[in-house]
């Protein structure tokens, strides 16, 4: 079920300022790609870009192209919705509906689609909750509700619910940002996992982070303030972290600025 | 004072000493603004307390009495003592649910497309332009609006569903702006995490945003029904006492609690005028457990912690 992202030449704008420019990139499946650089650079902009999620800001647009496998999420005709129903996304602070139920939230993506069938939805929750790594803490208050839980418990019931639509593209935005560093491991354990299954990307301000679950990483930075922001460079992990081309990857992952 | 005792730096300057007395001037400015802060409370509540202590004085002789709640006023003179307040209590009832069958979905409808779609457009701006200025129509002009539409220029006669749509002006504006207020707190992250399952915006907005809103939303109706019962100028307009009950809505006369009150006040008599206090007692008690209701309501259906 994991797809390949093929994105080519893709600008970003609001309304006419350009946020983003002229990126290039492929995102493996089946792997995770962090994406790193400084506030304001643009990294969770584009991230949104690739399932359409930029859209939902009044006069957000993309030029270019978005390759999810062999469909470009931009051609007319592509409906967002199914967009977003197969490239999935986990945001920066845990979201869970406030008036549902542990159980009601896993299975929100599966009813609001029109999915139903008691015995579906069952195995749809253990097996989300399961790939969460939250099943054998919240097994018994199923039906207790969701805005219960620790930010972390929230955060991986935001996960388990995301994958409970089963989408080919997980996309996730800062997910830890709000987490202590026991969560943090949790999630950063959860990805390693997802990762057999799933296309990953992750935007992290944190570079052991990136280090520690990605095997791509693409460094994004700005020429200056009010500047676009573009993608510097992008390769295997180790090669980034160790021996990156630019000089600008260098000094950022050195902690010379940034 | 014992700040002397070693040297002050900057913040100790900058700081009022711990142990340094308060001041006079600020003591006496605390005492002022307290002292102000009662009294608008105190002399706001003496209206409050007055009307409610009045009619219960004055009209809970009458309401006590089980015939109030279950006989009308039909065939009742200022002569006669006895008979209810049924016929009126039925009217009121009859027309606000009425009223708000049609005031709430046009409402909810008009602030989910004020929030939701049309936050920045033009069409937008120009609805919550005159909604506000249908915010600040006098319950008089509603009614002589409605007059002049189905009276003078349908030529149909003066019915209780005339009230109705004269109250719907009314009502829609308030709770519009109430649900608004509602559906803007309704964080935008919950939102953006339902487009991101593949839900529709409009499968969010039913599944997501309005069940989150949902208590809100229901208070907001509950005022705005409030406010509807108790008014009284379309009704003397466009629809004329009747001492019977009434439930036709489309033809005839229907007693309400409000031109019950007033018709009754017009006679000089004592029997009419116990009707008037306990008619004016029963409509706050309506408005009580309608307000009541909607706490339960609220208080069972709130966002769950």
């Amino acid at each position: 079920m994991a797809k390949r992202i093929d994105v080519k030449d893709l600008n970003v704008y609001y309304s006419s300022f350009k946020a983003v420019e002229d990126v290039t990139m492929t995102v493996e499946p089946r792997s995770v790609t962090a994406f790193i650089g400084p506030s304001g650079c643009g990294k969770s902009t584009f991230l949104r870009t690739l399932n359409r999620m930029h859209e939902v800001i009044p006069g957000a647009r993309v030029e270019g192209s978005v390759m999810l496998d062999d469909l470009d999420l931009y051609a007319k005709g592509v409906d967002p919705v199914s967009v977003r129903r197969s490239v999935g996304m986990v945001f920066q602070r845990p979201n869970p509906f406030p008036t549902m139920s542990i159980y009601d939230n896993v299975i929100a993506g599966l009813r609001l689609n029109g999915v139903k069938g008691r015995k579906d939805l069952d195995e749809a929750v253990e097996t989300s909750l399961k790939g969460a790594n939250l099943w054998n803490e919240v097994k018994d208050r199923l039906k207790k509700p969701g805005a219960g839980l620790s930010g972390g418990q929230q955060q991986r019931l935001c996960i388990a619910r995301a994958i409970a639509v089963r989408p080919q593209v997980l996309l996730m935005d800062e997910p830890c940002s709000a987490l202590d560093p026991i969560s943090t491991l949790a999630i950063e354990d959860l990805v390693n996992e997802l990762k057999s299954d799933f296309t990953i990307v992750i935007v992290t301000h944190n570079m052991q982070q990136a280090a520690r679950v990605s095997d791509r990483t693409a460094f994004f930075n700005l020429a200056a303030t009010g500047k676009p922001g573009r993608l510097v460079e992008i390769g295997d992990t180790q090669k980034i972290f160790n021996n990156p081309i630019e000089r600008a990857t260098e000094d950022y992952i050195s902690g010379r600025f940034g | 004072m014992s700040a002397a005792t070693h040297t002050p730096d900057l913040v100790e300057q900058a700081l009022p000493d711990p142990e340094t007395p308060q001041s006079t001037g600020r003591r006496v400015k605390d005492r002022t603004a307290t002292v102000a802060v009662w009294a608008a409370f105190v002399i706001a509540m003496i209206p409050l307390v007055w009307i409610i202590v009045a009619l219960l004085v004055k009209g809970g002789s009458v309401v006590v009495s089980a015939s109030w709640w279950t006989n009308s006023q039909r065939g009742m003179t200022t002569l006669t003592a006895g008979g209810g307040a049924y016929h009126a209590i039925i009217g009121t009832l009859l027309q606000a649910v009425v009223t708000a069958v049609i005031s709430v979905p046009l409402a909810i409808m008009t602030a989910i497309y004020l929030i939701e779609y049309g936050r920045s457009t033009r069409f937008g701006r120009i609805v919550s332009f005159m909604l506000d200025i249908l915010t600040g129509v006098p319950s008089i002009v509603a009614g002589l609006f409605i007059y002049a539409l189905w009276v003078t220029t349908f030529g149909l006669q003066r019915v209780p569903f005339a009230v109705c749509l004269a109250l719907v002006l009314l009502m829609v504006p308030v709770v519009t702006r109430s649900t608004e207020e509602m559906l803007k707190l309704v964080p935008n992250e919950l939102r953006e995490a339902s487009y991101a399952l593949g839900v529709s915006k409009w499968r969010t907005i039913t599944s997501i945003v309005l069940p989150t809103a949902f208590s809100g939303i229901i208070t907001g109706i509950l005022l705005g029904l409030a406010r509807v019962m108790g008014e009284t100028a379309p009704l003397l307009i466009l629809g004329p006492y009747s001492q019977s009950i009434a439930t036709n809505l489309f033809s005839g006369f229907m007693g309400t609690l409000p031109t019950m009150i007033n018709a009754e006040r017009n006679e000089v008599a004592a029997i009419p005028l116990d009707r008037v206090w306990g008619a004016a007692l029963t409509l706050i008690i309506l408005v009580l457990l309608l307000n009541l209701a909607g706490r339960l309501i609220a208080r069972y259906s709130a966002v769950r912690k």
